[in-house]
């Protein structure tokens, strides 16, 4: 049951409690305790929005950074990972396997505010030996999501 | 000049569906729930394969029944899900189609004057394939009180010393009706007696949402009389690729196989690649597909319990049969008002055969958004026409 649900509500939060019951032939009752343990025990994190900046007015840059770090005492990544996540425009911090140890993505207004960030606070770090900044020029897919074009339905109207 | 047309194909009624296809594609903006093929596109995997036969030049003619690497894994396929035995070099055939499949299978079995039995409502081809095989089609009309499955009365009731041939059509295309095990074998006892053979359509295996789906041919003495007709087109949402197979014994693959090479030579090469990987690595990508339509039925079925629209539950496909008779008007008559008035095309279920009548086929092979939209409108339609019945 709870797989049927994330499965829904990953691709589709805003949908109705009542809906998704239907949809998995369950009792509402049953699916709106479900959702709340599951939001209680963080199995759930949020209900967030996709939204494609490039088409509205508002400016957003997004960068990818491949962080460098020497790992502390008893502690390894962790500590300075909650350092780097704790800035509120870091949007992900992953250790990740390979020839860095961080992959940092950020979103800033501007080219500059990014630049600032990453000189001034991040590369700053105790533990961070390097860092490289790659700024995003165009998302194509992003949470499972094509960006660049919309779903047309090609068929014929009417077929046996 | 003589008249240059064959009196048997003049004969043949249209297509019910062609008519209706005319008034719909005249129309802008109007909304559809008459497709029969899946909304997803092809996995891409599958595609992709695709597309490197042909980067490769794999532009070729493949032997008559297929690619043997594609025929094994039918044969895989049969023996994983159903536990049936083929022999991939003889009892197999890749057709163009589960049409083509159906037709060659029909004039490969079939004399003159014999009798094939036919289950309606049903798939468009069975009857004027029947007719064009030189057969006497007799129709055998479901009821909606037995879920629209065939019975052995219905069939017993049916059955003349010229019947030869019964067809099988579930799960159904337009009902959404399935046949559970025990059903089956009761036709399969009847068939076993009267010894008739079978042409079992199950091109809709794949979408069964109560258990798992069981072929006739999977019975008792049954795989030796049947000729199991699946394909590509529906679990993988694969249609425009045209591609089905066939299964049967020998003798009457060894037929179909001759009529195949001389009508067809070979399915799509570039389609077959495709399929190969399709039945290889689908598994996941069917099973999504199957869970998304299924929660779409349920939708559509809550929606019509809600608007007291009488409907049985139907379990397969991807099809619901709704029974229009409250409103004193034809399925025909139904299907062109809503279209007319709010712009929705369903399909009349008398394409299906004479006792459609009463009933609509909606598809639910479209994003539960546009279902909703749609059967938004089915609601007022429906409510408009219950305060004209009363005013």
């Amino acid at each position: 049951m709870r797989g049927e649900i994330l499965t829904v509500i990953e691709k589709n939060s805003r949908i109705d409690i009542s809906e998704l019951a239907v949809m998995l032939g369950a009792e509402e009752a049953k699916v709106a305790s479900e959702l709340a343990a599951m939001e209680a025990e963080g199995v759930i994190c949020g209900y967030h929005t996709m939204i494609d900046w490039e088409k509205t007015a508002m400016e957003k840059v997004t960068a990818l950074i491949e962080v460098r770090i020497a790992p502390q005492r008893g502690q390894g990544y962790d500590k300075i990972a909650e350092r780097i996540y704790k800035y509120p425009e870091v949007d992900s911090v992953y250790l990740i396997s390979g020839g860095y140890d961080l992959m940092v993505t950020l979103e800033g207004k501007s080219l500059k505010a990014v630049a600032s960030f990453v000189n001034n606070k991040l590369a700053t770090l105790d533990g961070v030996l390097s860092t490289a900044t790659h700024f995003i020029l165009k998302k194509y897919k992003d949470h499972g999501t094509v960006m660049t074009k919309k779903y047309t339905d090609t068929r014929e109207m009417i077929t046996p | 000049m003589r008249n240059p047309l064959s009196d048997t194909v003049v004969k043949i009624k249209p297509s019910g569906i062609r008519k209706f296809f005319d008034i719909v594609s005249e129309m802008e903006d109007a909304l559809s729930l008459g497709v029969g093929e899946p909304d997803f596109d092809t996995p891409w995997h599958i595609r992709d394969e695709g597309i490197y036969s042909l980067e490769k030049g794999r532009t070729f003619y493949t032997s008559n029944s297929g690619l043997k690497e594609l025929r094994t894994e039918i044969a895989n396929y049969m023996k994983r899900t159903q536990d049936i035995t083929y022999d991939a070099n003889k009892e197999i055939v890749v057709t163009v189609g589960g049409s083509e499949a159906i037709d060659i299978a029909l004039r490969a079995m079939i004399n003159p004057g014999e009798e094939v039995l036919i289950p309606q409502p049903s798939f468009v081809s069975y009857e004027p394939c029947t007719i064009l095989a030189g057969a006497v089609p007799v129709i055998i009309e479901l009821k909606a009180e037995n879920e629209f499955r065939l019975t052995a009365e219905e069939l017993q009731n049916a059955i003349t010393e010229k019947t030869k041939v019964l067809i099988i059509p579930f799960p159904n295309n337009p009902t959404g009706a399935i046949m559970e095990k025990e059903e089956l074998q009761a036709i399969a006892d009847i068939v076993e007696e009267r010894d008739l053979f079978i042409i079992s359509d199950e091109i809709y295996a794949e979408l069964t949402y109560k258990g798992s789906h069981v072929s006739i041919a999977s019975l008792p003495g049954m795989r030796d009389r049947t000729v199991l007709i699946n394909g590509f087109s529906k679990a993988y949402a694969m249609t425009g690729w045209r591609l089905g197979y066939a299964c049967a014994p020998e003798a009457i693959m060894e037929q179909m196989t001759k009529i195949h090479q001389f009508a067809i030579m070979c399915a799509p090469t570039t389609s077959q690649y495709a399929a190969i990987e399709a039945i290889k690595n689908g598994d996941e990508d069917v099973a999504q597909m199957r869970e998304s339509y299924n929660q779409r039925r349920r939708f559509l079925m809550h929606a019509f319990r809600e608007m007291n629209l009488e409907c049985f539950e139907p379990f397969g496909a991807f099809y619901v049969f709704p029974c229009i008779k409250e409103f004193g008007m034809t399925s025909e008559e139904f299907a062109s008002r809503f279209l007319a008035e709010e712009k929705v095309a369903v399909v009349p279920g008398t394409a299906f055969g004479d006792c459609g009548e009463g009933y609509l086929r909606i598809s639910y092979a479209y994003s539960l958004d546009n279902l909703k939209i749609a059967i938004d409108k089915l609601k007022n339609f429906v409510e408009r026409l219950r305060n004209e019945k009363t005013s």
